[in-house]
């Protein structure tokens, strides 16, 4: 009896599942996006509204964490503001390095309800980007961003949270370069 | 890769320890499996004492948080992969050719290598017991960030540990497979396979769709952990949420892994011992796949508190529910095959019938875990600790037992000791119960799981489930002692061991001979 051909089924069907794994990732997040779940708002930059939304006010709250460790610091300076839907907002984030050390800030950015996320748009944002701040330094950001006039109305109040990572272990190279 | 054939050339085995180091037969490496499988079993269960007597008394006393975590994390892969699993493939190994008429697994080199990279996985995860900074303390779940961000150096050998360990079982599930699909004999139609053949041939699809994804799983906490990849760090873009989607895509049919093969031991066991048919084989059959195919679709039940929104909730509560329709057709069908038989309570009845009993209670708690808005409150208490030692201690475990006190004097060639078999049934009977039972209340109660010290209202009851789990971990040396006795020495066994029995494995001689069915026997 000869086993080779079924034996090279099963071993490809082995490797396909194992590529299958992988193939996981990517189509989670095509997963996410299409549907809006887990709250994650897009991290590209956004184009202005083409109309605003006079009949209704949405407030959005901010609220920042730094992940365990992370020596930043950084608050909105209003915890909230009410906006029409379309209308442009900027808010001032205060920010601070504690540690006296230079450090690699990466905020990541997530909106509730989740449903919502992908409401919010962005037109500038300190976590489009890593940001190093050097020992102990102060630091202003700006946010930009407006909410899509397409939101549904049964959401009132939404809330942005930015949770702080720091990322410095991965940017030791370029921090040394920075601090010379 | 050879055939059956190139293992004609001589034909009592070897002798010395080259015999099982090159063995390619399939008894051998059945009987090498098994005991590995008894090996782990001690281990892990070792371990169990060790957590068992952290946790009978409030506070801190014998170990320190660290290794208590590792403790748990090492105790629940070492069960998994050391010691259910391997006791599966054992059982296929020594049963499979048996019962469909093959002289061997169709791939008997490739059944060397898959058991013998098995004890280097297993000696290196316990190797990194010892090192510095200590073994895997995650979990056996390994949940990333615990296992990526805040995981030890060492991390990289329970990876590998995790990649032989899944190597191993895939290379035995493919063996599997060929033997079944080439190496019936003639007449041995699908429908006429023993179930425990079936069983397994599910079992190992399952295998091999899954395990692969574990392998990717870990090689990801792998890239990770020490390559700057970014998988399951928000930091960079990933999402730990997705690990738990991708270690419960391959973690809940891995459940189901460790159940199949054990429904075909029950489905075996009882009609012998009812002196009747199996009632319902061909739904049986259809059981099990439906099982099989809806374990992909459930995975999410273990992740009812990650933020689903209540779409998903819904989806994975009622589908998980829907898993049980299928597991009561299996139920119902033992219970109609007992029903008006002769009944005689030999070992392995006796643990069949414990299995059906308490592996049906661990259903039940299953279903009050998958009522979403509930599991809530039980999620990661030791309700489900309680939950899933019903259906793999009482089931699974009890399972094999049953197996082997069925099979042990076609494998020796001599009766066990029948009176000490009984006692090591009645013993774990109890004590398994005194374990695990009260567990369900203290979790009821919130008392949180992987935890070395606990609110001072569940100490009595901890007390007792430590107890409890001293006396199961005794009753098992009686097992020890049953086999390596019934191995030594015994009363010789007939060819037909029980007069009730069906198949194939019973038409040849107790010892089963080196080399059984070299020329196929006549299926009627
Ligand atoms: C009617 C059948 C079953 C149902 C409805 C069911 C349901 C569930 C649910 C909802 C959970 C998650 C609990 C939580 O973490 O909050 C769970 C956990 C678990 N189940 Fe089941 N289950 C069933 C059968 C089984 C079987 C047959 C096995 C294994 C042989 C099994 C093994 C496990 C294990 C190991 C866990 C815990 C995993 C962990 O978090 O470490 N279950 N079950
Ligand atoms: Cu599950």
């Amino acid at each position: 009896m000869n086993h080779m051909p079924l034996l090279r089924k099963l071993l490809l069907g082995t490797l396909a599942m194992f590529a299958f794994a992988f193939a996981l990732v990517p189509l989670y997040d095509v997963f996410c996006d299409v549907t809006g779940l887990n709250g994650k708002p897009s991290m590209e930059q956004a184009r202005q509204s083409e109309r605003v939304d006079n009949s209704r006010e949405v407030t959005v709250s901010f609220t920042t964490h730094a992940q365990s460790g992370a020596p930043f610091k950084v608050s909105a300076q209003q915890q909230s503001v009410v906006v029409k839907p379309g209308e442009m907002s900027l808010v001032t984030f205060a920010a601070a390095n504690t540690s006296d050390q230079a450090r690699v800030m990466q905020a990541i950015p997530s909106v509730s309800p989740g449903l919502a996320a992908k409401y919010l748009h962005k037109l500038a944002c300190f976590c489009f980007d890593q940001q190093t701040l050097q020992a102990n330094e102060q630091q202003e950001y700006q946010l930009r961003f407006y909410v899509d006039p397409a939101l549904p109305p049964e959401y009132e109040e939404l809330t942005l949270s930015y949770t702080l990572f720091d990322i410095s272990a991965k940017h030791s190279e370029s921090l040394v370069a920075a601090a010379r | 890769m050879s055939t059956a054939a190139a293992t004609h050339e001589h034909h009592g085995p070897a002798t010395g320890i080259k015999r099982w180091l090159f063995t390619t037969n399939h008894k051998d490496i059945g009987t090498l499996y098994l005991l590995f499988s008894l090996l782990m079993f001690l281990t892990g269960g070792a371990m169990a004492m060790v957590i068992r007597a952290e946790l009978f008394q409030p506070g801190l006393q014998l170990v320190d948080p660290h290794f208590f975590n590792q403790m748990t994390t090492v105790h629940g892969l070492i069960m998994v992969f050391g010691a259910v699993m391997p006791a599966f493939t054992g059982l296929a190994n020594w049963m499979i050719p048996m019962m469909i008429g093959a002289p061997d697994m169709a791939l008997p080199r490739m059944n060397n290598w898959s058991f013998w990279i098995l004890p280097f996985a297993f000696a290196i995860l316990l190797m990194s017991l010892f090192m510095d900074g200590g073994g895997p303390a995650f979990g056996w779940t390994f949940y990333a960030p615990l296992s990526t961000t805040y995981s030890n150096d060492n991390t990289a050998l329970f990876v590998f540990a995790i990649h032989i360990m899944g190597i191993s079982s895939i290379m035995g599930a493919i063996n599997v497979i060929v033997t079944i699909v080439n190496l019936r004999a003639p007449g041995m139609k699908w429908m006429k396979l023993p179930l425990f053949v079936w069983t397994w041939l599910i079992t190992a699809f399952l295998l091999i769709a899954v395990m692969p994804v574990l392998a990717g799983a870990v090689t990801m906490v792998l890239t990770d952990k020490y390559f700057g990849t970014d998988f399951f760090n928000a930091a960079g873009g990933g999402d730990p949420v997705m690990f738990q989607h991708i270690f419960w895509f391959f973690g809940h049919p891995e459940v189901y892994i460790m159940i199949l093969p054990a429904f075909g031991i029950i489905s075996t066991i009882v009609p012998t011992f009812s002196r009747k048919k199996l009632f319902g084989y061909s739904s049986m059959v259809y059981a099990t796949a439906s099982i099989a195919l809806l374990s992909f679709v459930v995975w999410a039940h273990h992740m009812f508190t990650t933020g689903m929104p209540l779409a998903g909730e819904l989806f994975f509560m009622y589908s998980t529910m829907l898993i049980s329709v299928p597991t009561g057709v299996k139920v119902f069908n033992w219970v109609a095959t007992m029903w008006r038989g002769s009944i005689s309570f030999e070992a392995p009845m006796m643990f069949a019938i414990a299995f059906i009993v308490l592996f049906t209670l661990g259903g039940f708690s299953g279903l009050m875990l998958a009522i979403t808005p509930v599991d809530f409150q039980y999620h990661d208490t030791y309700f489900v600790v309680a939950h899933f030692h019903y259906v793999l201690v009482t089931g699974a475990v009890f399972s094999i037992m049953a197996a082997a006190y069925y099979w042990l004097p076609k494998w020796t060639g001599h009766m066990y000791n029948t009176r000490l078999a009984k006692w090591h049934f009645w013993m774990s009977l109890i004590s398994v119960n005194v374990l695990f039972f009260p567990m369900h209340f203290v979790g009821l109660a919130g008392m949180p799981r992987r935890i070395p010290d606990y609110a001072l209202q569940f100490a009595d009851f901890n007390a007792i489930i430590s107890i409890g789990g001293f006396a199961f971990g005794l009753s098992q040396l009686l097992f020890v002692a049953v086999v390596f006795k019934c191995i030594k020495a015994g009363e010789k066994a007939p060819a037909k061991v029980w007069d009730g029995a069906e198949g194939l494995e019973w038409q040849v001689a107790s010892p089963a001979p080196y080399h059984t069915f070299e020329t196929p026997p006549e299926v009627k």
